[in-house]
């Protein structure tokens, strides 16, 4: 007997020894791998940065246009005489239809997040999550057309004047921005921290009233995070917006009369421009204000998720 | 001791990777070069051809690109075409980055500098019609009257003896080569663009706005007319294939295909193919564009026609 299990002892130190060396190259091959990829993924990021930057800061050194006409010149006509680069009728097109489309997709998520967490988890998961991942998967350039052949005649008829501008615009943001708020607010939601629900129950509360006085108060930074990824992502989608919104270079009177984004101006005169003249410079240096944009949304969202570990 | 293995490791390893890059990069112009020399090989004619830019052009040297290539003496030939838009074309071309660009508008009116050391190759002709939504009860157009209407002056169809409605223009961008086709030619100014109007680039969405907006006006490539918007005449004269090819229907512009310097002989077999009776009368035709050759006047970049 005794030999024997010596032997297997032996044995089995010997396996564990090799296993050991095999973990030891496991875990070393991985974390260089992965390594090397965080550093390509920070030189990608870096050299993106810096290539819109150098290119958006051409316009104000290389070409001498003041940041001041840039920022806050309503006319814009790279192609007149005199040249002029006002770029506010794009930054307050820009703004109106994030901050429209977030007022239109934000309750509608809470409700449909509350709905699928709060009021029926089971069916609601399994109906409405399925359902919101569609709408997610849908490419822009179908909600920009279905905006073109739906929502512009529809408004065309109810409002009357051209249908196409903002409204036309923030209505198909907001059903394309829906998913990104649902989901991370049905997330939120049911990381609820344990207890508190079930405490605010023990009390006497209504479901109503736990959901109203206990669970948004207390996820309000979680929530607001997922309106501000929506609103990232609006401020920043282009084709659907282009399609619907009329892109005249103006500040518009009405939200029924032709306007632009940033980002519908970029798509619709960046391939019709010669690199490096002061136009696609120009267009540069919007490209430029709008990962600026991308930058302040992130910086929220970090501050928020801070609050929200307290 | 054996704790700092890893980091020297993952040093080593970001090294090789960054030389790797480095090295990918010096790759590629080695490989152009190869096959540049490959085409001494008179014989038979080898290489790649990098078409980028115009997307007006873009189908008609797409479908020539698939008929060439399917010739059995160009078969050592791949031709890519690449949308992007004419300065995309014109700038690549001029850097070198592709081997032919395509433009709707002459070089020297898009690039700032190096206009000179291309070479144009005109291969089509496209015209433009100023088209209305039906229902404004208009035809025909002057000169001074179109004028009027794209600078803001005229905003009501009523004015021009249509019905009383008002008029929504309906724009290309700026930067676009058939805006300025069109501005050259048809108005004889440039214009700006005005409060209200609407910009698209795509002549798809052109036409459907045009026909479904009461009251809009906008031009289009004559090969997207059809019976839901209505072509102005343009002083009386319709805009048909044969009024062009006499003179007679001043606004159409070419099709620029341009090399940097006297293309490479495999990109002239391409571009001689492009020209031959064979696309002329066929593709080019087909695709809406009208073939060169019929062409009783010739025009320069300043826009003087000679017969």
């Amino acid at each position: 007997m005794e030999p024997i299990e010596g032997k297997a002892y032996m044995e089995q130190n010997k396996r564990s020894r090799g296993m050991k060396e095999r973990h030891y190259w496991e875990e070393w091959t991985g974390r260089i791998y992965t390594s090397v990829c965080v550093v390509f993924l920070v030189a990608v990021i870096v050299s993106i940065v810096y290539f819109v930057a150098s290119k958006g800061v051409a316009t104000f050194v290389v070409n001498g246009v003041s940041l001041q006409e840039f920022f806050f010149g309503t006319k814009w006509s790279p192609d007149g005489e005199p040249k002029s680069f006002g770029a506010l009728p794009f930054i307050t097109g820009s703004f109106a239809v994030t901050v429209l489309a977030a007022l239109i997709a934000s309750p509608l998520s809470l409700c449909a997040a509350l709905f699928m967490t709060e009021i029926v988890p089971k069916s609601g998961k399994r109906i409405l999550q399925p359902a919101i991942e569609l709408l997610s998967g849908i490419p822009s350039v179908v909600y920009g057309f279905v905006g073109l052949t739906v929502i512009v005649p529809l408004l065309r008829d109810v409002f009357g004047g051209q249908g196409i501008g903002i409204l036309a615009g923030c209505l198909v943001l907001s059903v394309m921005i829906l998913p990104t708020i649902t989901s991370i607010m049905a997330d939120a939601l049911s990381s609820l921290p344990g207890g508190l629900r079930e405490s605010s129950y023990a009390l006497g509360a209504t479901r109503w009233q736990t959901i109203a006085r206990v669970i948004i108060p207390t996820l309000l930074p979680a929530l607001l995070t997922g309106i501000i990824l929506g609103m990232a992502r609006a401020f920043g989608e282009a084709l659907a917006v282009q399609m619907v919104i009329g892109n005249a270079p103006h500040i518009p009177q009405s939200l029924l009369e032709s306007a632009s984004t940033l980002t519908s101006v970029i798509t619709l005169s960046m391939g019709n421009t010669a690199m490096g003249s002061v136009h696609n410079n120009a267009l540069w240096s919007m490209a430029l204000v709008l990962l600026l944009m991308t930058f302040i949304f992130v910086l929220l969202v970090r501050l928020l998720e801070r609050r929200n570990r307290i | 001791m054996l704790k700092k293995w890893p980091f020297i490791l993952m040093t080593l390893t970001m090294v090789f990777a960054l030389a790797a890059c480095g090295s990918a990069n010096n790759a590629a112009p080695q490989g152009d070069a190869a096959t540049g020399t490959d085409n001494k090989a008179a014989t038979e004619l080898t290489g790649n051809i990098l078409a980028v830019g115009s997307t007006a052009l873009q189908p008609l040297v797409e479908q020539a690109g698939q008929k060439f290539m399917a010739v059995d003496k160009y078969k050592g030939i791949a031709v890519q075409v690449q949308g992007g838009g004419s300065g995309t074309g014109l700038t690549q071309v001029s850097g070198g980055q592709a081997d032919i660009g395509n433009s709707d508008v002459f070089a020297k009116e898009k690039l700032e500098s190096g206009a000179d050391e291309l070479v144009d190759h005109q291969v089509a002709v496209v015209a433009m019609s100023a088209v209305a939504n039906p229902k404004v009860g208009v035809a025909d157009l002057k000169k001074d009257q179109l004028v009027q209407i794209f600078t803001g002056k005229i905003t009501n169809w009523k004015q021009v003896g249509g019905a009383d409605q008002k008029i929504v223009i309906v724009n290309r961008p700026s930067s676009s080569g058939t805006r300025a086709t069109f501005e050259k030619y048809a108005l004889g100014q440039k214009t700006e663009d005005l409060p209200g109007s609407i910009q698209e680039d795509s002549s798809g969405t052109v036409k459907k706005l045009i026909a479904e907006t009461p009251g809009a006006i906008g031009y289009l490539a004559l090969s997207y007319i059809d019976n839901t918007v209505t072509a102005l005449k343009y002083d009386g004269v319709e805009a048909n294939v044969e009024n062009v090819e006499q003179g007679k229907y001043p606004v159409w512009a070419y099709e620029h295909m341009y090399t940097k310097g006297e293309p490479k002989e495999h990109v002239k077999a391409f571009l001689d193919y492009i020209l031959s009776d064979e696309i002329q009368k066929s593709d080019v035709v087909d695709l809406g564009y009208i073939p060169v050759s019929g062409m009783q006047v010739k025009r320069d970049a300043d826009g003087n026609i000679t017969k």
